[in-house]
């Protein structure tokens, strides 16, 4: 059953610098129950887009629809907003050290949101459902940590609480914004674990905003690539893993440190970024893209599907054939950049095999 | 228990404070020669040996360290010693001019908080609105005027006019509240205002810097993102956190507002603390110098004890140590 659908979503900042295109027309599809992985670079606009969704971007202009459990959150008024707010959709930010306030006490800030919600609840109520819920997000001793202050828990700790305020209403829909990103890696692992699982419990859906594409394989059902404001590839898990079509997201893929392939060094996507006020022409990508052809630098390509299912889908130019990592798929890749290469072109792809492989950004 | 231990400890550290500017203060004095006092009190014709006379009458033809230990001695006994020219106790002068000093602070204090906070605050939450570039404006203004200019201006075209026309409410000098309410603040009203110009613009630049660096916060978009009502969000979660620098600069304002409002006394002819302390080295009147020294500084260490204890109060990750 679909939970959630974001049709052509667009959101845009005027600056005096210039327009930023934040997000430049994205749409996708969230079942109840199901995890979807939203990976992409810094500023590739997956932060913005999930955030205009609970519309905490102010100052954005913003269009499209997004369509959750039958309403159009773009449409919902402040009031209405603020019930579906950490109600029905939840978001875990990046950073639990900064996510919670100073000043109140772990469970005062839980037994708020409870209390935020529904006015019924007594205080004493909302702070034994704060125990409970600490209790189910591993905190150890919940009844006297219940009154600690953030500052006298760790970082993990801060994140599992957060998980905590997250799960108190028993959302449809949770947000889940780098959640890891700011722990170190024997506590990531426990966090993903624990969301894993409290999903699984309690059914409900996962949006995981992440740059990390072994987050993504942990806990992923489907996964959209994003880039400078758009979907890249959107697929299933494993078609991204295994048939990835879009040359980014093989660039994302082959950047992931990996332990097992032996001294392997790792392969950087060159270049940076593009700034989001002056986006390159036709395809965002092909300025840092070793296959680059001349349609690339005139037309921008669109989502289309690239395999058997018709889930899977990318927006680039070369054939559908040449999904996949295997080397008959880079035999067809060379073979149409051959062809469809011109001066131009041609130009740009010797910049980018001649760019020295610091200046590329592992991600 | 920590705050036992804090309070024993910042109690006796004010005390060797109080100790230290006393001495500094006796010895700047009394450093230098006796003989103004004696020819003033003695009138101009006097003769040498009156003169002799009024030097040893004040105990002051003793040598330094002897009455440095008269006054330490009665300084213990919370005795502040007598004018040279009338012979009142100090400690008495300095309780009889306490309330207009003390009431111009308090309600002061009390305007200047209340507009700097609400103008602050709106600025912030509206950063950038006509209102804030107004009160930008007006902040500015009030932080370039002085304060006597303030109080001159409000004389001229507030004062001046009203009772020129039959209304008699606002008034100058100092009327206890034991006469009315309403007559109190009908006196002091102008003060307080000239007081209040200068402070609230201050406060407005602060809050309004503290409250705009919280509105940045994650845990202020996650307020937002629980689900809060906007005004909980910026009150509840903003205001709260931007507030502890406040409290902590108002505790030192206060402090040192005893020897501050010199200025807004003689405007509006208030017999206050600061007119007396005037009238005090205009004389040479050394105890009463002395004693308002010793009792401005008193008011600046409880102060300074008092703001610690508050900002660990409002803030939990501030130890008590």
């Amino acid at each position: 059953m679909t939970l959630l659908e974001v049709k052509d979503l667009k959101v845009s900042f005027p600056t005096a610098d210039g327009v930023v295109r934040a997000v430049r027309g994205v749409s996708f599809t969230v079942d109840a129950g199901r995890t979807l992985g939203i990976v992409g670079e810094s500023g590739s606009g997956k932060s913005v887009m999930t955030q205009t969704l609970l519309g905490l971007t102010p100052g954005g202009e913003i269009s499209g629809s997004a369509v959750f459990d039958g309403v159009d959150l773009l449409t919902l008024g402040e009031d209405e907003m603020r019930k579906v707010r950490g109600a029905q959709i939840s978001v875990i930010f990046q950073d639990p050290l900064t996510s919670m306030h100073p000043l109140y006490r772990v469970g005062w800030q839980i037994s708020e949101l409870i209390r935020a919600h529904d006015k019924s609840v007594s205080k004493r109520e909302a702070r034994e459902r704060s125990i409970d819920l600490l209790r189910r997000v591993g905190i150890p001793r919940p009844e006297t940590r219940v009154d600690d202050y953030p500052h006298q828990f760790s970082g993990g700790m801060r994140q599992r609480a957060i998980i905590a305020m997250a799960l108190a209403l028993s959302p449809k829909l949770i947000i889940a914004d780098e959640p890891t990103t700011a722990l170190d890696a024997t506590v990531q692992a426990q966090i993903l674990d624990l969301l894993l699982e409290l999903q699984r419990e309690s059914d409900t859906a996962l949006i995981m905003i992440t740059h990390d594409m072994g987050v993504v394989a942990d806990i992923a059902d489907d996964v959209m690539v994003m880039y400078a404001g758009r979907a890249a590839e959107r697929a299933g898990k494993d078609d991204i893993f295994y048939a990835p079509h879009h040359p980014y997201t093989k660039g994302l893929l082959e950047s992931i440190p990996n332990s097992s392939a032996g001294g392997d060094r790792l392969k950087p996507i060159t270049g940076q970024p593009p700034s989001l006020i002056r986006l390159p022409s036709g395809c965002k990508f092909h300025p840092r893209c070793g296959y680059v052809m001349d349609r690339c630098l005139s037309e921008e390509p669109t989502l289309r599907p690239v395999g058997d299912d018709g889930y899977h889908v990318s927006a680039c130019w070369l054939p559908t054939a040449a999904a996949g990592l295997s080397e008959q798929a880079e035999e067809i890749r060379k073979k149409t950049v051959r062809a469809e290469r011109s001066e131009a072109s041609e130009q740009i792809a010797e910049e980018i095999a001649a760019a020295p492989e610091s200046e590329g950004s592992v991600i | 228990m920590a705050i036992a231990r804090f309070l024993i400890r910042r109690v006796l550290t004010g005390i060797v404070v109080l100790w230290l500017v006393a001495t500094a203060a006796f010895f700047l004095f009394f450093a230098r020669p006796v003989n103004t006092v004696a020819h003033q009190l003695a009138g101009r014709a006097a003769t040498p040996q009156v003169i002799a006379t009024v030097i040893r009458n004040l105990g002051l033809n003793q040598p330094i360290l002897v009455q440095y230990w008269h006054f330490l001695d009665n300084l213990l006994h919370f005795n502040l010693g007598y004018s040279y020219y009338t012979q009142q106790s100090v400690n008495t002068m300095l309780k009889q001019d306490l309330p207009p000093t003390a009431s111009v602070v308090v309600g002061g204090v009390i305007l200047w908080l209340i507009a700097g906070l609400a103008v602050g605050i709106i600025s912030a939450t509206r950063a950038r609105s006509l209102f804030d570039r107004f009160s930008a404006v007006a902040v500015l203004i009030g932080i370039s005027l002085p304060t006597f200019v303030i109080g001159e201006l409000l004389l001229l075209i507030v004062f001046v006019p009203l009772n020129q026309h039959g209304f008699h409410w606002i008034q100058d000098q100092y009327a206890g509240p034991s006469t009315g309410i309403g007559n109190w603040i009908g006196h002091l009203i102008l003060p307080w205002i000239t007081l209040a110009a200068v402070q609230a613009a201050i406060y407005t630049r602060l809050t309004r810097g503290q409250l705009l660096d919280v509105l940045g916060e994650d845990y202020m978009r996650m307020a937002r993102a629980k689900g809060l009502s906007e005004r909980r969000v910026i009150f509840r979660h903003g205001v709260r956190a931007a507030l502890t620098p406040v409290v902590s600069q108002l505790g030192v304002d206060v402090g040192q507002l005893l020897g501050g409002v010199i200025v807004v006394e003689s405007v509006f002819g208030l017999n206050g603390l600061g007119q007396v302390s005037v009238q005090a080295i205009d004389t040479d009147n050394l105890p009463v110098i002395i004693g308002f020294v010793v009792l401005a500084a008193a008011f600046v260490v409880v102060a300074n004890i008092i703001v610690d204890l508050t900002y660990a109060l409002l803030d939990p990750r501030v130890r008590i140590a």
